[in-house]
C-alpha cells in the first residue's frame, strides 16, 4: 500500500494554492478520499498541494441570509458547529453520519465534493439544500449549484485548475423538519442508499418539499416528481408511499458487489418513506 | 522534505519521502510501534493516533501532512510511570483480549470523554465505530470508557 512518489508542497495562502493548481498540482485537503486512491494507485497525481491548513479556507459564517462553508472545514466541525446545527441542521446531521470519528476529523466538505463519490453522503444534503458552490481557478470565480456540479461518478463540473473555495447553503426556515435516512455499507459505512428532505407545511398542508438521493445511481440528484407528489398533500401514509415510489424513477441504478440494481430501488423507496415521515414529524 | 514535529513531547525531525505514511513514520523511523498497522484501508483503526489533540487514522495521512503538529501516541499517554484513566480502565474492565486493537481504541476512546465527559452507551458506541476488534470484546470497552468517564469525573 505504498503510493507511486510524488512532489509535496504545503500552499501558505489561497493564492499560492491556485497558482500551484493551475501548474498541475492535485490539491490535497484531508486525503480521506484521495489518499486511499494513491495507495492503491488509481490515482497517481506527480504533485499535491496541500491545502488542508489553509486557514482562508476553514471558516463557517453566516452572511446574506445563507451560511458560507469554507472548502476545508472537516466534517467534524460541520457536525458540532452551532451555527450549522441551529441554521441548517439537514446539513449537520448528514456530516455526523460520513464514516467514522477518525475521518470526520480530516475529510473536509470540499474534498468530498470534489471527490463525487457516487455513495457519499454529502450530495444528497447539497442537493436537497439547492446548496451553490464558488470555484476559483486563477482566471477568477464562478459558481455552479449542486444539480450542475456533479455530472457522474467522480466526475464534476471542475475544470483543469480550478477548485471548490466555498460551499453556500440557504438558512433554513423556522419550522421546516429534515432529516437524513441512509442504509450503511457495513464496512465502509458508505450509503448503498441515502435520502436527505427537507419538508414546510403551511395550513396542515405541505408547501415545500426538497428531496436529494445519493448511493442509487452514478450521480446525486433531486427526485423532483418525488417532491411535486407531496406538494400540497397533508402527507398521509398512501401519500408518503406514493410519493416514495417515485424516487429511483427513470434513473440508471447501479449494481454492484454490495447491492443489486433491483434491492437498490427497493431500498431507494423504503428509505425515502422512512425520510419523508421522519421530516414530516419534525415540521411545525 | 524535512519534517519537524512534536511526538509525545519531543520534537523530531528527519528527512523524508513524501509518500511515506504517518503510521510508517511513527514505527520505522521513530521507532514508536504502539500505532498498528491493521487493515491499511483506514477502516480498522489499529494506527489511531492524536494530531493537534485530534484522533486521526495514521495510515491515511503522510508524514509531511503532518509537519509542525502535535502527536500523541499511545506510548506518550502516560504521565511519570502513572497509566492515564483510560489506559486505566481498560485494564479494569478488561477491555482487551488480545491487545492489537487497544492502542487505537484508547485513543479513539480518549477523544469521546475529550469532546463529552458523560456520553451515554449509544454515544461511546457511535464513537467507536472507526476501530474495529476482533476478540469480539466491544461490550468491555464500552464498560471501560463509562468507567473511565466516572473516574475522571470522580
Amino acid at each position: 500500500m505504498i503510493p507511486q512518489n510524488f512532489e509535496y508542497a504545503a500552499a501558505q495562502t489561497l493564492d499560492d494554492a491556485i497558482k500551484q493548481i493551475a501548474g498541475g498540482a492535485k490539491p490535497l485537503a484531508g486525503g480521506m478520499s484521495l489518499i486511499p486512491m494513491m495507495k492503491l494507485r488509481l490515482a497517481t497525481p506527480e504533485r499535491l498541494i496541500d491545502i488542508g491548513r489553509l486557514k482562508e479556507l476553514n471558516y463557517i459564517r453566516e452572511s446574506g441570509g445563507a451560511l458560507h462553508i469554507g472548502a476545508a472545514a472537516t466534517h467534524h466541525e460541520v457536525e458540532s458547529s452551532g451555527l450549522v446545527r441551529g441554521k441548517c441542521p439537514l446539513l449537520s446531521e448528514t456530516a455526523s453520519h460520513i464514516g467514522d470519528v477518525q475521518v470526520r476529523n480530516m475529510g473536509t466538505i470540499g474534498g468530498s465534493i470534489a471527490h463525487a463519490d457516487p455513495s457519499a453522503d454529502y450530495p444528497a444534503a447539497l442537493q436537497a439544500l439547492e446548496a451553490k458552490f464558488v470555484l476559483k481557478s486563477s482566471s477568477g470565480e464562478r459558481t455552479v449549484s449542486a444539480a450542475d456540479f456533479f455530472v457522474d461518478t467522480f466526475a464534476t463540473a471542475l475544470e483543469p485548475g480550478e477548485m471548490i473555495r466555498e460551499v453556500i447553503v440557504p438558512l433554513e426556515a423556522q419550522g421546516t423538519g429534515v432529516s437524513y435516512q441512509k442504509m450503511y455499507q457495513p464496512a465502509s459505512g458508505f450509503a448503498i442508499v441515502g435520502i436527505a428532505l427537507r419538508i414546510a407545511r403551511s395550513g396542515g398542508k405541505i408547501s415545500m418539499a426538497r428531496i436529494g438521493v445519493t448511493g442509487l445511481s452514478g450521480k446525486s440528484y433531486r427526485a423532483i416528481d418525488a417532491e411535486k407528489a407531496l406538494e400540497g398533500k397533508a402527507g398521509s401514509a398512501t401519500e408518503i408511499q406514493n410519493a416514495a415510489a417515485l424516487v429511483p424513477q427513470n434513473v440508471d441504478i447501479n449494481s454492484d458487489l454490495h447491492a443489486s440494481a433491483d434491492y437498490r430501488r427497493h431500498l431507494a423507496v423504503v428509505y425515502a418513506a422512512r425520510a419523508i415521515a421522519a421530516a414530516l414529524s419534525r415540521s411545525a | 522534505m524535512n519534517i519537524t514535529l512534536n511526538i509525545n513531547g519531543k520534537t523530531y525531525s528527519h528527512d523524508v519521502e513524501p509518500r511515506l505514511l504517518l503510521v510508517h513514520y511513527l514505527r520505522e523511523v521513530v521507532g514508536l510501534t504502539g500505532p498498528h498497522v491493521g487493515c491499511e484501508t483506514s477502516l480498522c483503526g489499529a494506527c489511531t493516533i492524536e494530531l493537534n489533540g485530534k484522533a486521526v487514522k495514521s495510515c491515511t495521512m503522510f508524514a509531511v501532512q503532518a509537519n509542525g503538529a502535535d502527536i500523541l501516541t499511545i506510548e506518550g499517554l502516560a504521565e511519570n510511570g502513572k497509566l492515564h484513566k483510560m489506559q486505566e480502565a481498560f485494564w479494569n474492565e478488561h477491555g482487551l483480549q488480545c491487545g492489537f486493537c487497544t492502542p487505537g481504541m484508547i485513543i479513539a476512546s480518549k477523544q469521546i470523554l475529550d469532546r463529552n465527559p458523560n456520553p451515554t452507551d449509544e454515544e461511546i458506541r457511535h464513537g467507536l465505530e472507526g476501530n474495529v476488534c476482533r476478540c469480539t470484546g466491544y461490550q468491555h470497552i464500552v464498560n471501560a470508557v463509562k468507567a473511565a468517564a466516572k473516574a475522571t469525573g470522580a
